[in-house]
C-alpha cells in the first residue's frame, strides 16, 4: 500500500540551513550531503522532512530516513527526485512514507513492488519482523 | 552445508520474480538501460564485449554435487558448454541471452542457487576459506558466520546503493587463503582467553589504488558482528565518496579520514546501532551452524598411501593437502592444465567433478579463489580411484600454487573494461614453464594476471604480477614484484617499462632464473625477493 504517491504541490520545504537559522518552518528538505542528525533535536515540530534523490544511484538518503526513524522520528518522511519503482520497497524499508518522484510512476507497478517480498532477512526501520525472530518465535 | 528453509526460498523466488518483471519491462521498452543496468547488475548481469555475462553466487564458494551438476546443465543449455570460475569464488557464463536470464535465475533457485548481487554498488557474495571444515589450522568453520552475513547482507534495504561495490571475506584460520586483509572487510574468527571473536580488518582492495586493509577492531564479541558491519557500512555509505568513480572504494574513505578517525566514527555508529537489536539470537547461529556440522568421517581410516604409480605420487605430493581428520585429505583440483584457459571448465568436467564430490568427499565441493575446485573430505584409500578419473578427464595437472597455477582474468577477450588480453599471456606462460621439473624447481609462486587497472586478476598480490595496459594503441604489459594475498600480506613493486605479449613471458623467465642463482636454502621466490630487493631482479630484466 503506498500511503503518499505525491504529485507536489502542497506546503513547501525549506532548505537544512534555512531550517537552522530561523526556523518555525515545520517542512525540511534535506540534500544527500547533509547530515541528517543535524534534525535531530526539532523532530517532534517537524511534520514533513523531504529527503532528495538527485539520482537514484546515489544512496545516501536511505541512511538519511533509517537515522531519522531511529531517532524516533514519526512524521511524514518523503523521498524526492530520481524516484523509480524498482527503488521504493527498499526505501520503505529505511523509512520513507511518501515519495515523490519526478517521473511518474504507474501506481499498479509501485503497488506489485512493495507487496512483492514475503519477508525480509533483516531488522530496518519499517517495523518488520526479521526472518530470524520469524524462525524462532 | 547450508539447506534453505521456507523464508529462503521464498525470498529467492520473489528475487526471481522481480528480476523476470523487470526483463519484461526492459525487453517491452519501459525502462532505459540507463535505469535497467542497476537491476540486472545486482542480479549478475552484465553486458560485456559480446553478449551478456552471468555470474552465479555460489556463497563462500561452497556447494554441493547437485548444484554442481546445474552448473553444468547451464553451460550445456545456455552458454557454450562451459563456465569460468572466478576469482571471487563464483562461476560465471560469458554467452548468455537477455531473455534467458529468468529461466537460468529459475533453474538455479531449484538447486538453493542464485545470482543475487554477485554485481553491482551493493554487497557482494561473502568469500571464505576453500578449506574451511577440513583444515587443520582453522579455529572453528568460518562458513556459519558467512551464512549469517550472507542473510544480513541480502536485499539489504540501506547498503544496496553504495558508492561502490562492497566485499566481504571471512575466515578464521592464521593462514589467510582468502587474501582476507584484500576485501573492502576482512573478518578474521579469533580467539582471546578461550572466547571466540571477530578481528575486523577493513578498507583494503586491489583496483587501481591496492591497500592492505588496517585493523580496525581486533576483537568484536560474535554477538555483535552484524551491528558492527552496519555500523562499518553506514559510516561508509554516509561518507564515502561519490564525486568520482575511482575514489568511491572505501579503503579510499579510510585512507583519506585515517584509520583512527573511521574507527571513531564507526564506534560511536556501532553504539547506537547496538540499541537496535539487529543482531540474531544465538539460537538463529546455532541453527545455521548445525547445518555445517563436520562430516562424520572415520578417524582410523587408513593413512598410507599407495605411490607406486609415480604420476600418481606427483599429483599428491602437489595439489593433495592434510585433512584435520587422520586417514582423510583435502583434493585440490587444477584448472590450469598447461595451454587451457585459467578457471574454465566443460559441462562434462563440471559434471565428473560433482560425481566425485557425491561419491568421495561427502557430497561437498568448494570453488578456490585461485580459480581452482576443492573436493574438502576425501579418504586417503580414495586418492588413486580420484586420481584416475581426474587424469581421464584433463583435471589432474599437478601444479597447485606453482607458477602455472595462473590466476587471470577474461581480460579483453571478453571484458568490455579490459585494455588486454590476459588469457594467450596466461598460455604461453604455462607453456614457457610447461616442464614440471622445473616448475617444482621454482617452488611456491603466485603468478596472477589482470588486463586492466581493476585488477580482477589479483595482480597486485602476485608474487609475480602482471598488468595488461594500453600503450597507444597496442597491448602493453607491466611486471610486478613481491605482491602477496596470503597471510604475509604485500602489494607488489612495478619492475619498470612494460613488454610485449612476447617480452613479458622472456622478462619472466630472466626473474626466475635471477631467484635460482640468488636464493637461500627454503626460500620461496617472494622470500628472495624480500630479502633481496628488486635491484637483482630489475639489473636481470633491463641489463
Amino acid at each position: 500500500m503506498v500511503e503518499h504517491l505525491q504529485t507536489g504541490g502542497e506546503e513547501p520545504c525549506v532548505t537544512l540551513d534555512a531550517f537552522l537559522e530561523q526556523s518555525n518552518a515545520t517542512a525540511v528538505r534535506l540534500e544527500p550531503d547533509e547530515d541528517a542528525r543535524a534534525l535531530i533535536p526539532f523532530l517532534d515540530r517537524l511534520a514533513l522532512i523531504e529527503v532528495a534523490f538527485p539520482k537514484f544511484r546515489d544512496g545516501r538518503g536511505y541512511s538519511s530516513a533509517r537515522i531519522l526513524r531511529e531517532a524516533g522520528y514519526t512524521g511524514e518522511l518523503r523521498a524526492q527526485g530520481d524516484v523509480l519503482v524498482d527503488q521504493i520497497a527498499y526505501m520503505k524499508r529505511c523509512g520513507f512514507d511518501s515519495f515523490a518522484p519526478e517521473k511518474p510512476i504507474n501506481p499498479a507497478d509501485v503497488e506489485a513492488a512493495l507487496t512483492r517480498w514475503p519477508a525480509h532477512y533483516q531488522g530496518a526501520a519499517d517495523g518488520a519482523v526479521p526472518i530470524w525472530k520469524l524462525r524462532h518465535g | 552445508m547450508y539447506k534453505y528453509d521456507e523464508y529462503d526460498h521464498a525470498m529467492v523466488a520473489a528475487r526471481v520474480a522481480e528480476f523476470s518483471d523487470q526483463v519484461r519491462r526492459r525487453l517491452a521498452g519501459e525502462i532505459t538501460e540507463d535505469q535497467f543496468k542497476p537491476l540486472r547488475l545486482m542480479n549478475g548481469l552484465y553486458l560485456q564485449l559480446h553478449a551478456y555475462m552471468l555470474r552465479v553466487a555460489v556463497p563462500y564458494g561452497t556447494l554441493d554435487s547437485r548444484q554442481m551438476r546445474m552448473l553444468a546443465h547451464i553451460a550445456r543449455k545456455y552458454d557454450r558448454d562451459y563456465g569460468h570460475f572466478t576469482t571471487r569464488q563464483n562461476i560465471q557464463y560469458n554467452w548468455i541471452k537477455l531473455e534467458d536470464a529468468p529461466a537460468i535465475l529459475e533453474d538455479l533457485a531449484s538447486v538453493e542457487m542464485h545470482a543475487i548481487q554477485t554485481s553491482g554498488n551493493c554487497i557482494r557474495n561473502i568469500s571464505s576459506d576453500q578449506w574451511a571444515g577440513a583444515a587443520a589450522d582453522e579455529i572453528t568453520d568460518p562458513r556459519p558466520w558467512a551464512e549469517l552475513l550472507r542473510q544480513w547482507s541480502s536485499f539489504h534495504p540501506e547498503f544496496s546503493y553504495l558508492p561502490r561495490k562492497f566485499k566481504i571475506a571471512v575466515i578464521a584460520a592464521d593462514e589467510d587463503r582468502a587474501a582476507m586483509r584484500l576485501h573492502d572487510i576482512g573478518i578474521q574468527i579469533v580467539e582471546k582467553d578461550g572466547v571466540h571473536g571477530a578481528a575486523f580488518y577493513v578498507g583494503g582492495g586491489m583496483g587501481r589504488t591496492p591497500m592492505i586493509a588496517p585493523l580496525i577492531k581486533d576483537f568484536v564479541p560474535l554477538e555483535d558482528m552484524l551491528s558492527y558491519a552496519e555500523a562499518c557500512l553506514r559510516v561508509y555509505n554516509r561518507y564515502g565518496r561519490r564525486d568520482n568513480i575511482y575514489k568511491a572504494r572505501i579503503k579510499i574513505l579510510i585512507h583519506e579520514l585515517g584509520a583512527d578517525e573511521y574507527r571513531r566514527q564507526v564506534e560511536e555508529e556501532f553504539a547506537h546501532v547496538k540499541s537496535l537489536g539487529i543482531d540474531p539470537p544465538k539460537a538463529e547461529f546455532d541453527r545455521i551452524a548445525k547445518q555445517f556440522a563436520p562430516p562424520a568421517l572415520d578417524a582410523s581410516a587408513p593413512d598410507a598411501i599407495d605411490r607406486s604409480d609415480p604420476d600418481f605420487a606427483v599429483w599428491v605430493d602437489q595439489n593433495v593437502a592434510a585433512h584435520k581428520v587422520p586417514g582423510h585429505a583435502i583434493v585440490n583440483i587444477s584448472l590450469k592444465p598447461i595451454g587451457g584457459i585459467p578457471g574454465d571448465a566443460s559441462s562434462a568436467q563440471i559434471d565428473l567433478m560433482a560425481d566425485l564430490a557425491e561419491r568421495y568427499s561427502h557430497d561437498e565441493l568448494r570453488v578456490t579463489h585461485a580459480q581452482n575446485i576443492v573436493l574438502p573430505h576425501v579418504r586417503k584409500a580414495d586418492l588413486y580411484a580420484i586420481w584416475q578419473a581426474l587424469d581421464a578427464a584433463g583435471l589432474a595437472t599437478p601444479n597447485l600454487d606453482l607458477i602455472s597455477d595462473i590466476i587471470a582474468c577474461p581480460g579483453l577477450d571478453y571484458c568490455s573494461l579490459a585494455n588486454a588480453r590476459s588469457i594467450p599471456v596466461a598460455q604461453k606462460i604455462a607453456a614457457r614453464f610447461s616442464d614440471l621439473g622445473r616448475q617444482k624447481e621454482l617452488g611456491e609462486l603466485k603468478l596472477k594476471i589482470s588486463g586492466c587497472i581493476n585488477a580482477c586478476g589479483h595482480h597486485h598480490a602476485g608474487h609475480i604480477g602482471i598488468l595488461g595496459v594500453d600503450r597507444k594503441g597496442t597491448e602493453n604489459y607491466q611486471l610486478l614484484l613481491g605482491g602477496s594475498g596470503a597471510e604475509d600480506v604485500s602489494l607488489g613493486t612495478i619492475t619498470g617499462p612494460g613488454f610485449d605479449e612476447d617480452g613479458i613471458v622472456d622478462a619472466i623467465e630472466r626473474v626466475t632464473d635471477r631467484y635460482l642463482a640468488e636464493r637461500s636454502e627454503g626460500e620461496r621466490f617472494v622470500d628472495t625477493f624480500r630479502r633481496v630487493g628488486m635491484a637483482p631482479f630489475k639489473e636481470a630484466i633491463y641489463g
